[in-house]
């Protein structure tokens, strides 16, 4: 139900012919879609019922992003709704609860700000929040900041004498400043400087020095969606292929009709359905035992990544040179599926995971 | 998963307090490989006491066959309870007390297609592990091409009378009963003239010679049918509509093979395998190629859940099986293979039992139709590609 629900609404609101257009208009983030988003409930989908959200859960969360993937979505959702909701929610003090009406209500934009190498790498940051008086002044230097350059506000991982800690960071804010990505998928995306950015100890998110706590669950959070985004994406993108191959005739007949495309799209298919089960898996997890998410969540994020470029490769190759034209959709399947491989993660990060969890 | 109801939690606690008194220790080792199991049959030799007792007692409660209904000699669970079976029955490590062609392939088939008096009949026996049935589909000259068969089968009034040969029938040097597909009817198109049969190996006209495998086993045999007479009502469904019942067990079969009779997920961690070996964690090619497996291996497993969730208990997952089957047997076959180089010249004599199921493995995506025609089935029935 909530699937066909986003499918209609996405069908008619955000097409792929949306991303197209603003691509072409050189603009990243369509703030009325968002607000109509937000009605629809989207926005605040895991925000919990007392702070105006939905208060959905993990696998909700998981079935829009999935219908998202299918149309190549381009919006705050899993910055916004699914990682930055997450953090506040496992904080949950005054300021909190104030920030997740204000998401809910589609008012409010959040980024994560954590990558400072052209890898994934959370562990391994050097951006410093230095103690000044009661407060901290913050410096360093993030990339790949997605969803960064039409947030109003910044998560920011930092270290501080105490260990790493995660700020809260207005994006307006002296000090700030944002460069904009172009990235390949047309999407959101910023390298940031902050210089000395003076923030006062309300700005902690969670305890001093505990940036895990909160960002941790978060980040999986947000690992499962792009997963079932991407997904979406890949069923999508073996649907336009598969019904490229009923149309298109060469030598007399539908490709489709060659046995060497036939099986390459059904094991396309097979990959796909199998990727799903990792995905409702981790939705499943997240929601019922979070604390033991890890494996599940990387398994995801691990299938859905390989499933969604193999279904963009073959895409393009089983299109021939229609694949290879802007004017074709494809090309905007692979660019995201690119971009998504990376976010958060890519495929040797979280199979690495699965593998330490399964104890190599 | 959704929160266990007051219901199931009740169902999960008498059955572990059952399992915990009536499985017997040595029935406890979680081996489900080919050889461990109790196969049953009138010839079936049991390996120990404990093997029969743990056969008996289960019989008396219909768990060799949980989803089963109860006037077949089954327990009549539904998918939930089916579940708390299975993962009740791995908490403890406990063996399938039987596992067999009649459960996996005959039983499904008989359950839908089947007269009641057939069903009466023929699924207690197998239920009980006292008749052991065996596959007669393949042919020499039919195998991918399974509806091109020839054995003739021809009306005599009162009796069918069967001529032909069989090929690569598993097990029918150790079965009772043969379920087999014939050609009744040579001048209809070649779906059309099909039935299935039941034929009592004990009949005259029925020999079998073993075939040798790349294992070193010989589970598989030419099947002859010389003159073999059976009585008329031995024909399940109807007469020329065979291929409908071949089907539809096929469907069976294939998640019976994609579950690698149960081994895949439940199988030792990669991770433990690799940290026995000599290189495993320090060869960077070997700790790849088995994160990939770990990870394709763990999502399939998933996967076979989710369709069981889907269907109806005791169904099958449909076309859909064609895609179980497939990724099932080539991610397993996967798997063996980071098995073997993990385990170098430890596993490359016959006496480790490493080589001989790897090479069996070979077979999964060989037998109960090929990958190549599982993608063929799915680029067909599922996706509606042409021709
Ligand atoms: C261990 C084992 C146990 C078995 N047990 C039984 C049993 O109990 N009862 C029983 O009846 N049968 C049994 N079989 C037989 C099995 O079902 C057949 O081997 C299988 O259906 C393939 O038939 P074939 O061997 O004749 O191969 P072929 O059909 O000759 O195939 C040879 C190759 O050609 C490919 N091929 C064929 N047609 C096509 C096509 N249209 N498009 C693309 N590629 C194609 C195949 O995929 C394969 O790679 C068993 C087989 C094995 C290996």
């Amino acid at each position: 139900m909530l699937a066909d629900a986003a499918r209609g609404f996405l069908d008619q609101k955000a097409p792929i012919s949306h991303l197209r257009r603003m691509r072409d208009e050189g603009r990243v983030f369509d703030s009325g879609l968002w607000k109509a988003m937000a009605e629809m409930g989207w926005a605040g989908i895991l925000v919990p019922e007392d702070c105006g959200g939905a208060g959905m859960g993990h696998s909700a969360a998981c079935v829009l992003a999935g219908e998202m993937g299918r149309t190549l979505v381009q919006s705050p959702f899993i910055p916004t709704a699914v990682v930055a909701t997450t953090v506040y929610s496992s904080v949950m003090d005054d300021r909190s609860r104030h920030a997740l009406s204000r998401i809910a209500t589609g008012d409010m934009t959040v980024a994560l700000a954590v990558d400072e190498g052209a890898k994934f790498d959370p562990e391994h940051i050097e951006s410093k929040a230095e103690k000044v008086g009661n407060g901290y002044r913050l410096s360093g230097r993030k990339r790949f900041v997605v969803g960064g350059l039409s947030a109003d506000r910044l998560l920011v991982l930092a270290h501080t004498e105490e260990g790493p800690t995660l700020f809260e960071v207005e994006a307006d804010q002296t000090g700030v400043n944002r460069s904009a990505l172009h990235l390949i998928d047309s999407g959101d995306g910023a390298d940031i400087l902050f210089d000395e950015v003076e923030l006062d100890g309300e700005a902690i998110m969670g305890q001093l020095g505990r940036a895990r706590d909160v960002l941790v669950p978060a980040l999986r959070a947000g690992q499962a969606a792009l997963a079932a985004e991407m997904t979406g994406l890949a069923s999508a993108a073996v649907g336009m292929t598969i019904a490229y191959l009923k149309e298109r005739k060469q030598f007399g007949v539908p490709i489709g009709a060659f046995q060497a495309l036939q099986h390459r799209a059904a094991h396309l298919w097979c990959e796909c359905e199998v990727t799903a089960s990792a995905v409702l898996n981790a939705g499943r997890m997240l929601d019922t035992d979070p604390g033991n998410a890890a494996m599940a969540v990387s398994l995801a994020k691990a299938r859905a990544t390989d499933t969604a470029q193999r279904a963009v490769q073959e895409g393009v190759q089983m299109h021939g040179g229609i694949g290879m034209t802007d004017d074709f959709d494809m090309g905007f399947f692979m660019k995201r599926a690119r971009v998504a491989a990376e976010w958060l993660g890519d495929y040797g990060y979280h199979a690495n995971i699965v593998a330490q969890a399964r104890g190599f | 998963m959704a929160e266990e109801t007051e219901d199931l939690r009740a169902f999960r606690e008498e059955l572990r307090a059952w399992l915990d008194q009536n499985c017997p220790q040595s029935m406890r080792d979680g081996r489900n490989d080919e050889a461990s199991i109790c196969w049953g049959g009138k010839n079936w030799q049991f390996d120990s006491e404990d093997q029969r007792t743990w056969l008996e007692r289960c019989v008396t409660k219909g768990y060799t066959v949980p989803t089963w209904p109860v006037e077949y000699g089954g327990a009549g669970f539904d998918r939930d309870q089916d579940k708390i079976y299975h993962e009740e029955m791995a908490r403890i490590g406990a063996r399938y007390p039987l596992r067999s062609f009649g459960i996996w392939m005959l039983g499904p088939a008989l359950l839908y297609f089947g007269s009641r008096e057939q069903k009466l009949h023929y699924l207690p026996p197998i239920a009980r592990g006292e008749v052991r049935w065996c596959q007669g589909y393949s042919e020499p000259g039919a195998g991918s091409d399974l509806a091109s068969l020839q054995t003739r089968c021809e009306d005599e009034g009162d009796h069918w009378l069967i001529n032909g040969q069989k090929i690569w029938t598993s097990y029918a040097d150790k079965s009772d009963w043969i379920f087999a597909l014939v050609r009744t009817d040579r001048d209809a198109p070649k779906h059309k003239g099909i039935s299935f049969v039941l034929i009592d190996m004990a009949s005259e006209g029925v020999s079998t010679r073993p075939i040798k495998l790349i294992s070193g086993k010989s589970p598989f045999c030419e099947t002859f049918l010389d003159n073999v007479r059976i009585p008329k009502e031995q024909v399940v469904g109807e007469v020329n509509r065979g291929w409908d019942v071949a089907k539809y067990l096929l469907t069976h079969e294939r998640e019976m093979i994609s579950a690698g009779g149960g081994v895949m997920g439940s199988g030792r961690a990669l991770g433990a395998v690799l940290a026995d070996s000599e290189t495993g964690l320090s060869d960077p090619v070997l700790r790849a190629d088995a994160m990939r497996a770990e990870v394709n291996g763990l999502a399939m497993a998933l996967t076979l859940e989710r369709y069981k969730d889907q269907a109806e208990a005791g169904q099958g997952a449909g076309d859909a099986s064609a895609m179980l089957k497939y990724m099932g047997t080539e991610l397993n076959k996967q798997r063996l293979e980071v098995l073997m180089a993990a385990a170098g010249a430890d596993a490359l004599t016959w006496e480790d039992d490493r080589a001989p199921s790897w090479l069996r493995a070979k077979a999964n995506s060989i037998e109960g139709g090929t990958s190549e025609v599982m993608l063929s089935i799915i680029s067909k029935r599922v996706l509606g590609l042409p021709g």
